[in-house]
């Protein structure tokens, strides 16, 4: 199983997020340098979730939000590492829309389930695949570094 | 121009997070990607050759689905283009 290595700064972040958002979902940027042992995640970055339509079950980045982002990145050395979102009431475990809506290979899908409001599991799962045909998500172990 | 590759496209990309090509719309950059890069061919279009659908590309800070020309749009040594794939996902409607 592969690590992903997140700053307890982080850690903590991703999961206030997704209480602050109860009972709608939260989702963010995560990023990081690449190490020999996995993505270190220094950043995570909150993001607008565009569906405001059904936000208690879905969540979408604009993608120009994320030019953005990765812009500013980018001038402070460090990459995308992943994203996060949160699971309002449900297990911290993708789903089959998460895996369908899921095209950044090899970056890291944090989900942090929040039950009646307060921040539950966090879970990370790579997604893992040569490429769109055969992607799966493999479920990685979150080391918090103090 | 110079073209911004996201994460998971580096690999393909020799490791690169941005490559700097010679066109004059966005096709004949993207044509030129691909070209010097031709392992990033299968990760952006169809078997077709439609642009993915998942794929989005940015002029600088403009949508090109949106722009009136679309790939069509001529650009300059200035401009840069970014490749975006979508972020989203959610929960099975609640029982």
């Amino acid at each position: 199983m592969g690590i992903l290595h997140l700053s307890r700064t982080v850690y903590e972040a991703v999961r206030a997020h997704g209480e602050e958002t109860y009972p709608d979902e939260c989702c963010g940027a995560l990023l990081g340098i690449p190490t020999p042992e996995g993505w270190r995640v220094e950043v995570a970055v909150r993001a607008g979730n565009t569906r405001t339509d059904s936000a208690h079950n879905r969540y979408q980045i604009a993608p120009l939000e994320l030019v953005k982002i990765e812009r500013e990145a980018r001038g402070k050395g460090l990459g995308i590492a992943g994203f996060y979102h949160s699971h309002p009431d449900h297990p911290a475990q993708c789903s089959p829309t998460d895996l369908a809506e899921a095209h950044w290979l090899e970056c890291s899908y944090v989900i942090t389930a929040v039950a009646q409001g307060k921040a539950a599991v966090t879970n990370s799962f790579l997604l893992a695949g040569v490429s769109e045909e055969d992607k799966h998500f493999e479920q990685e172990t979150i080391q918090v570094e103090e | 121009m110079t073209i911004f590759i996201p994460t998971p496209l580096r690999p393909h990309a020799g490791g690169q997070d941005a490559v700097e090509v010679s066109a004059a719309t966005i096709a004949q950059a993207l044509e030129a990607l691909t070209h010097a890069h031709p392992g990033l061919r299968k990760h952006l279009f169809t078997a077709e050759g439609k642009l993915r659908a998942f794929v989005n590309l940015y002029l600088n800070d403009e949508d090109v689905r949106y722009l009136p020309a679309k790939e069509a749009t001529a650009v300059t040594s200035a401009d840069t283009l970014s490749i975006i794939p979508s972020i989203a996902g959610g929960l099975p409607p609640r029982q």
